[in-house]
């Protein structure tokens, strides 16, 4: 099973990057051979649409599973036509939350939410 | 003429500054740009009102003839259109209605359909022609509207835009429409940043501006200092007083009020005027 992570660094001692659509890398993790490759989110510095962008990537990826502390509407959106199931992680940890989702502790993200749309403040 | 009224920031007097200068010239155009959240109206009241919907163009696919290129996917900037599970999805709350996609598509599988936006109201106030802008919530991008407003800011002499706050793209395209601009500035540091911006840009468009400083008080002001190392210039001041704040929260016309704020805007209009036509 393929998985992505939003990361911080190109490492697996990363921690977890709070914003789904501008991470600046994805962390792409195959649970049975157990190997990993970083990519770079082209996504990250766009004027709009951000997670829609993203979630394309994702989804060109052919991921199974995203594990994500958040998700926007318009990103879930894209996710979920495509069959990628979203699952909330559970701390900064990589490694734990690839553990945790091996294990089948991880919960799938029911908060999605309406999306930042520079609204930031 | 046509008179811009900016500010860097919100709620430092646009609305107040640019609705007394249109009441004090009397035969005249107010033009409400600030098309989030109008509120000119509010004091004019206008009278036969006659609105009007804009609409915009947003792409819509032929499921038949899309072949899944994603030339308009990369395409677009502001990444409207995906390509899942076999299907173009677009979200039309994202598109700017650019139109790009619909021209680059090699299987002619867009074509565009109408998404109303808001609408545009046209009004009057005793010699004023009130014309007000209104964005529908949600929709990403005002322009549309400005540029619809704009393209009737014609027949009066005297002509004052009301902007939205800020120094984005809908700030600039009423700029790019001003014979002059009037910045608008209040006392704060933050106000003085918000004002640096927007002159920067009144400055890089070539537009001649001035600086109004609201909300004056006795102490030392921010935005005069400001005003002063730069060597913009200042054409009025309205001091910080509850009169004035009680008319105004009142959705009173301070000039149609009282004779001393008559004044105070009549002589801001002569010299903008001045400034205009040297």
């Amino acid at each position: 099973m393929k998985i992505a992570i939003p990361v911080d660094e190109k490492s697996m001692e990363s921690t977890v990057c709070q914003s789904f659509g501008r991470t600046p890398y994805y962390l792409f993790y195959d649970t049975e051979g157990g190997t990993s490759e970083f990519r770079d989110n082209s996504a990250s510095a766009s004027q709009g649409g951000a997670g829609i962008r993203a979630a394309q990537l994702i989804v060109d990826e052919k991921t199974d599973a995203l594990l994500t502390p958040r998700c926007g509407e318009n990103a879930a959106q894209v996710l979920r036509g495509a069959g990628v199931k979203i699952y909330k992680t559970i701390n900064n940890s990589v490694r734990d939350n690839i553990e945790a989702f091996k294990e089948g502790k991880l919960n799938e993200l029911k908060k999605i939410h309406p999306g930042f749309h520079n609204h930031r403040g | 003429m046509k008179i811009a009224v900016l500010s860097g920031k919100g709620g430092t007097g646009k609305t107040l500054v640019s609705v007394n200068l249109a009441a004090a010239a009397k035969d005249s155009m107010y033009v409400d740009c600030d098309v989030e959240e109008p509120n000119g109206h509010l004091f004019f009241k206008p009278e036969e009102v006659k609105s009007r919907q804009v609409a915009v163009e947003i792409p819509l696919v032929d499921g038949d003839k899309c072949t899944g290129c994603r030339v308009c996917v990369d395409f677009c900037n502001y990444n409207a259109l995906a390509w899942i599970g076999g299907e173009l999805k677009i979200f039309d709350e994202i598109c700017h209605s650019c139109g790009g996609c619909i021209v680059l598509c090699p299987e002619k599988a867009l074509k565009g359909k109408e998404k109303v936006v808001g609408q545009v109201q046209r009004g009057k106030s005793e010699g004023v022609t009130v014309f007000t802008g209104m964005l529908n919530p949600g929709v990403a991008s005002g322009v549309p509207i400005i540029k619809e407003l704009l393209k009737e800011t014609g027949g009066k002499e005297q002509i004052f835009i009301d902007c939205p706050p800020g120094s984005a793209c809908i700030v600039m395209e009423t700029v790019a429409a001003a014979d002059y601009c009037i910045l608008v500035a209040e006392p704060t540091l933050f106000g003085v940043h918000n004002l640096s911006m927007v002159w920067e840009l009144v400055k890089h468009m070539g537009k001649p501006c001035g600086v109004v400083l609201n909300k004056c008080l006795e102490e030392e002001n921010p935005a005069e200092k400001f005003c002063a190392e730069k060597g913009i210039e200042i054409i009025g001041s309205i001091p910080f007083d509850s009169e004035l704040g009680l008319l105004n929260s009142n959705a009173l016309i301070a000039v149609r009020e009282n004779a001393k704020y008559e004044k105070l805007f009549r002589d801001l209009l002569l010299r903008v005027t001045r400034e205009v036509r040297p």
